[in-house]
């Protein structure tokens, strides 16, 4: 599994950082999503997925395989 | 005779059910067997009401339907909610770019690392107030000595606001939420609200504080009134809202013994509990406002530029097809996926410090008071029927 972030599209919600600490941060500055693991261990993709579907602004896209 | 005139679609909102932790049973219907119908609205225009999960969350994602007041078409559901709309200039009814570049002000000041690091605050907060409540002694109204003055100096605190003005802004914010309002009482509350902020923006220029008001002000990037209106939808938001999703909680948990005691039980269930009381409770009943900029298919309706749409977000939470047993309180289940903080761009910004207060005045009220029931009649409770955020008027409790 591969995930990138599109900080343009992110209206700073939090909610991967709820899902996925290990893989999701924020910037301190505003509040927008920084990447932390581009390719999460497999023991993380269910999560991973739960945040890619509860952005509310589609910023986070998980390439499967 | 027979008159040519098509029928009007049915009036909104629909008259409610028996469960009063429900949206209108017509609502539920219509997910089922019509999701995206038309309404009418008080003043006689009409919208489409969007009932389904999926098509409310592809709805709100979607940049062709604007949060913009001031497009034709526009729905509202009451005359005040459109004086307010007409004269607010927050990002909460602006498109992006402009929404982006207002919201980013604030969203470090909601982000999750910051509202976890308030816990320890937020907790001392509960405590105090719980005291206060158990030291007037039973019986006492959750509402007014518990449920709403936290979130409303947690949000006093944040902005740097004196929370011994809480009566001024608590009244007007109510006639701002009361669906009854009429656009004039509508129209002086907000007014004086500006103002009130409007000086204390002024002030914090002279005399800046760690709060969010002198931050803005900081910037130099927006007029003091600019400020004003946002931190008036700050201070609305940030009271309001927690407060009946507080109370409202706590009721459904009393009418629920056997989701009560597993949360007794298990005090670790408190945060999937919140997001389940979230997506149950659905707090705002009247639906989230977008309005098409150009023709968008959706659930299979053409909805057509300048046409107004109501999500309803309390009717997607129950939908079948992501919860199963939807109508059932289950604290246990995987809820993240509820719509009630909204969805897109627009989702709630305060939603981190919404879960935190709500996770911990939960936790707590039940864990030190565990006979805590209600002192009157369930049937006798005052449902907010008229208001734009749902819950009760008072909770009389004892304990």
């Amino acid at each position: 599994m591969r995930v990138s972030v599109d900080t343009h599209r992110c209206c700073g919600s939090g909610q991967c950082v709820l899902a996925v600490p290990d893989v999701f941060d924020q910037r301190e500055e505003d509040g927008i999503v920084r990447l932390l693991e581009q390719r999460p261990p497999a023991e993380l993709h269910a999560e991973v997925r739960t945040a890619a579907t509860v952005c509310p602004s589609g910023a986070i896209e998980v390439h499967e395989a | 005779m027979t008159t040519a005139h098509p029928i009007a679609p049915p009036n909104f909102p629909a008259p409610r059910g028996a469960c009063p932790f429900a949206p209108p049973p017509a609502y539920e219907q219509a997910r089922r067997e019509q999701p995206v119908s038309r309404v009418t609205l008080w003043d006689g225009s009409q919208c489409w009401l969007v009932t389904r999960h999926a098509d409310v969350r592809s709805v709100l994602r979607d940049q062709r339907f604007s949060a913009d007041a001031r497009h034709p078409g526009f729905p509202f559901v009451t005359d005040g909610r459109r004086a307010l709309a007409n004269e607010s200039t927050s990002f909460i009814r602006l498109d992006d770019p402009e929404h982006a570049r207002l919201r980013r002000m604030l969203t470090a000041d909601f982000m999750i690392k910051k509202t976890e690091a308030l816990r320890p605050r937020i907790q001392r907060i509960v405590d105090d107030f719980l005291d206060r409540m158990v030291a007037h002694g039973a019986p006492a109204d959750l509402v007014s000595e518990f449920a709403l003055p936290i979130p409303s100096l947690v949000i006093c605190l944040l902005l740097g606001v004196d929370y011994g003005d809480h009566g001024y802004f608590q009244e007007r914010s109510r006639v701002l939420l009361h669906n009854h309002s009429t656009a004039d009482e509508v129209r002086q509350a907000r007014e004086e609200l500006t103002e009130y902020l409007g000086r204390l923006a002024e002030a914090k220029r002279r005399e800046p504080d760690d709060g969010i008001i002198s931050r803005l002000v900081a910037r130099g990037e927006l007029t003091d009134e600019e400020v004003a209106a946002t931190c008036l939808l700050l201070l609305v938001a940030g009271h309001e809202t927690t407060a009946n999703m507080t109370s409202l909680s706590t009721l459904a948990l009393l009418r629920d013994p056997a989701q009560l005691a597993r949360l007794r039980a298990e005090p670790a269930l408190i945060k999937p509990a919140v997001e389940e009381m979230l997506r149950f409770l659905s707090i705002v009943h009247s639906g989230l406002p977008r309005v098409a900029t150009e023709d968008v298919q959706v659930g299979g309706e053409t909805i057509r530029a300048g046409e107004g749409v109501l999500c309803m977000i309390s009717v997607a939470n129950r939908d079948e097809e992501v919860f199963e047993g939807a109508d059932r309180l289950d604290i246990g289940r995987e809820s993240r996926r509820h719509v009630a903080f909204g969805f897109g761009v627009h989702q709630c910004l305060g939603q981190p410090l919404a879960r935190v207060e709500l996770q911990i005045a939960v936790e707590t009220l039940f864990r030190r008071l565990p006979k805590l029931r209600l002192a009157i009649p369930y049937e006798d409770i005052r449902f907010r029927t008229e208001m734009a955020i749902y819950g009760v008027h008072e909770l009389p409790v004892t304990w």
